[in-house]
């Protein structure tokens, strides 16, 4: 049984990561979107008209839309070279044995299996474009949670997916919200009864294996009243230096007073367009919560966002985001006040090396009527070297007068002279710099569960291995 | 005199300016430490005592450009400011960093690590930091927080003894500890080094004031003015600049004895 490598420091993001499996697909769509691309992957997933009508009426929409030329450069982006939809197996386990050995190994290698047995209430795991193993701890099934692909919940939870699917994020909101819903396959689905609370995490874990492929999963969270579930998920993929194109859609539902936590720390090839589309409503006194960190990808464009929606709730964001060489990371997130009295706060830490860049991107917007609304921003960059690059832009938009809105942007560099006091305690120079990024990202890291705090910090000191000569 | 054996710092000539100015700080000092000894380096501010300290430890800030500097018999300038604190070398600095979100823990395990070439286990570790921590009278809980983050002024310094004492240098450099501490955290930091007193170490404390003199009694005491070592003695040394102020060395210095 392989053991999650995560301790070992030595190996770069191919040996550890960047791996691929020969494996040959059951079944994948010709290369390029079009109409019949989009019907070819409703009818092999043998789905009802009605889905396979929002497909086809999104498929329209992303056409209509034009590229977006206000973030990062989307440029070698090309939609042609992508292939939509490639399924690895025809097989989906409830136990690892009944996954397809290739694909089980790759997941023994990234260490899924062991960190279901250890801590984790359920497990989704995602290869390409299907899900191939999804499993609930029995107790948490008992009490009625549900948690299966998003595929398995529109032929057995009909009502519930019909219900709720694109209500958060309509196909129309961006381009790559309506690419997704045109050829969404796999992602989670979770419901979570009222009062039920899920004291342990679910976790997710994508993983694309084919070159110039698309996923595009798609996640839907329904947190009936007073109940609780914490979402982790994580991602990586092969090095191919041919691109990749992950754009997924995330909707939440979190409902008067309940609370919801959705943890992510993607850490794609940087072969990968990671341009994600994740928002939550947020109803009386709930609280919604998103940590998301960025580490890996070409382009992440990715704005966690929150609506509140009712008196008393609350939305926090803490992103953290990671540009190493050739990154661009384009993260923050969005905070919508449509009620008085609701609370939210946005924390975002990156780091930008090298000829890597880091932007913030957020809006904070109180609507007409949402009076004692009460908000606060803190973004803080930190420059590790003369090349790196970071910029904000931070959209305020007040229509309401008793309000209480804070925004503090902070850039700094590491100082030669905090180098030098570790050094002078025998530290090395990458390790000294290391020791200041870890202590930068303390805030987010501290709001994991201490495995993934781990793996954070251990995927920081790759990022920061041979940065100093 | 015991018989000759080699020193453990010798300062030969050594020239020092801050790379893009002409003027220089450090003009041509000299300076020999033997193992078992402590030396007090005096001088007015300006003089170039803290810029010494920090060539010492391999900041990146100055040039030199003559003169050479040997530990144990090694080139130290050639050798990274990690190298040398490897080697023994240890700075208590007069501004100590401040490092947010990094626990004292944390860091000075790594740096045990680093000093002694071993590995240690967390909890290990944690109750060597403790008695380092007790032994200066600090707190257990400092353990757990940032490094130098919050701390006032007199904890800073105490926190440099208690990483002296950590990680038991053979050459002990403290740069003015003594400055902005009262005299109970004086006391404190004096009984720290004085603990570790020993025949192979030895220690250059840099200072302003006499008063420290009266805790930790040196071996020798130098009088450094602008940028060179221009008197040597005894304790007695100290004593006299104490009572006279460093116009007297300087005067003296200028051939004009004041009467």
């Amino acid at each position: 049984m392989a053991q999650p490598d995560i301790l070992n420091l030595d190996q770069d993001y191919k040996q550890k990561y960047g791996f691929y499996d020969e494996i040959k697909p059951v079944f994948q769509t010709e290369r390029g979107l079009s109409r019949r691309v989009v019907e070819a992957i409703s009818i092999e997933k043998g789905e009802p008209k009605w889905m396979r009508d929002f497909r086809l009426q999104a498929y329209e929409i992303f056409l209509s839309k034009p590229m977006p030329t206000w973030g990062p450069d989307l440029s070698q982006l090309n939609f042609d070279e992508i292939v939509y939809y490639i399924k690895p197996t025809d097989r989906k386990g409830r136990s690892w044995d009944e996954v397809p050995e290739e694909i089980k190994r790759t997941f023994d290698r990234l260490g899924i299996p062991e960190w279901e047995r250890k801590f984790l209430a359920g497990v989704g795991a995602q290869y390409d474009s299907e899900v191939v193993y999804h499993n609930l701890a029995k107790q948490w099934e008992e009490k009625g949670v549900i948690f299966v692909d998003t595929d398995t919940a529109v032929r057995e939870y009909p009502d519930l997916v019909k219900e709720y699917f694109g209500t958060v994020v309509p196909p129309h909101d961006n381009k790559f919200a309506a690419l997704n819903s045109a050829v969404w396959s796999g992602g989670s689905f979770v419901y979570v009864p009222p009062g039920v609370h899920v004291e342990i995490p679910l976790q997710a874990y994508f993983r694309i294996n084919a070159k110039n492929a698309g996923q595009f999963e798609r996640t839907l969270i329904i947190a009936e009243e007073g109940s609780f579930v914490h979402y982790v998920e994580g991602c990586t993929a092969p090095v191919y230096a041919e691109e990749a194109l992950h754009s997924a859609v995330v909707e939440i539902i979190v409902k008067r007073g309940a609370r919801v936590r959705y943890t992510t720390i993607q850490n794609w090839s940087k072969d990968v367009y990671n341009l994600v589309t994740k928002r939550a409503v947020a109803y009386g006194d709930a609280i919604m919560e998103w940590v998301d960190g960025n580490i890996g990808s070409r382009v992440t464009q990715k704005y966690p966002s929150v609506y509140l929606l009712e008196p008393g709730a609350r939305g926090e964001i803490l992103s953290v985001a990671f540009a190493g060489d050739g990154q661009h990371q384009d993260t923050g997130g969005k905070l919508i006040f449509a009620a008085p009295y609701t609370t939210g706060r946005i924390t975002s830490k990156s780091i930008s090396k090298g000829t890597g860049r880091a932007s913030y991107r957020g809006l904070v917007q109180v609507l007409e009527g949402a009076h004692h609304a009460k908000c606060n921003v803190e973004c803080d960059a930190l420059l590790l070297d003369e090349d790196a690059k970071t910029d904000t832009y931070p959209y305020i938009e007040i229509n309401e007068k008793e309000v209480t809105i804070g925004h503090e942007a902070r850039v700094s560099k590491v100082s030669d002279e905090q180098i030098f006091y570790l050094q002078s305690r025998g530290l090395k120079k990458d390790e000294a710099l290391t020791l200041i990024v870890s202590g930068f990202i303390e805030p987010l890291a501290k709001q994991l569960p201490m495995e993934y705090a781990v793996e954070l910090n251990r995927l920081i000191e790759l990022e920061m291995e041979g940065s100093v000569g | 005199m015991v018989a000759e054996k080699t020193p453990l710092l010798e300062v030969r000539n050594l020239w020092v300016k801050l790379p893009d100015e002409e003027e220089y700080i450090i003009r041509g000092l000299d300076l020999t430490i033997h193992a078992g000894e402590v030396h007090a380096l005096m001088g007015p501010n300006g003089s170039g005592k803290s810029t010494l300290a920090k060539v010492l430890s391999g900041h990146p800030g100055y040039e030199v450009t003559d003169g050479e500097v040997l530990f144990r018999g090694e080139n130290l300038l050639e050798m990274e400011p990690d190298e040398r604190a490897r080697a023994g070398l240890f700075l208590a600095f007069q501004y100590p960093m401040e490092v947010p979100g990094v626990t004292i823990a944390n860091f000075l395990r790594l740096a045990y690590q680093r000093r002694f070439n071993t590995e240690i286990k967390y909890t290990d570790f944690y109750k060597i930091l403790l008695q380092h921590l007790k032994k200066l009278e600090m707190d257990a809980s400092f353990a757990g927080r940032p490094v130098n983050e919050g701390f006032s002024g007199g904890e800073k310094k105490r926190f440099e003894i208690v990483q002296m004492s950590l990680l038991e240098p053979v050459l002990a450099v403290l740069d003015e500890t003594d400055s902005g501490l009262d005299i109970d955290a004086l006391k404190i930091v004096a009984n720290g080094v004085n603990s570790m007193r020993s025949p192979e170490r030895a220690f250059l404390v840099i200072t302003h004031y006499q008063r420290i003199l009266n805790y930790i009694t040196p071996d020798y005491v130098h009088v450094m003015v602008e940028g060179r070592i221009v008197r040597s003695g005894g304790p007695e040394l100290a004593l006299q600049l104490e009572e006279k102020g460093y116009d007297w060395v300087r005067s003296e210095l200028a051939g004009t004895a004041t009467p």
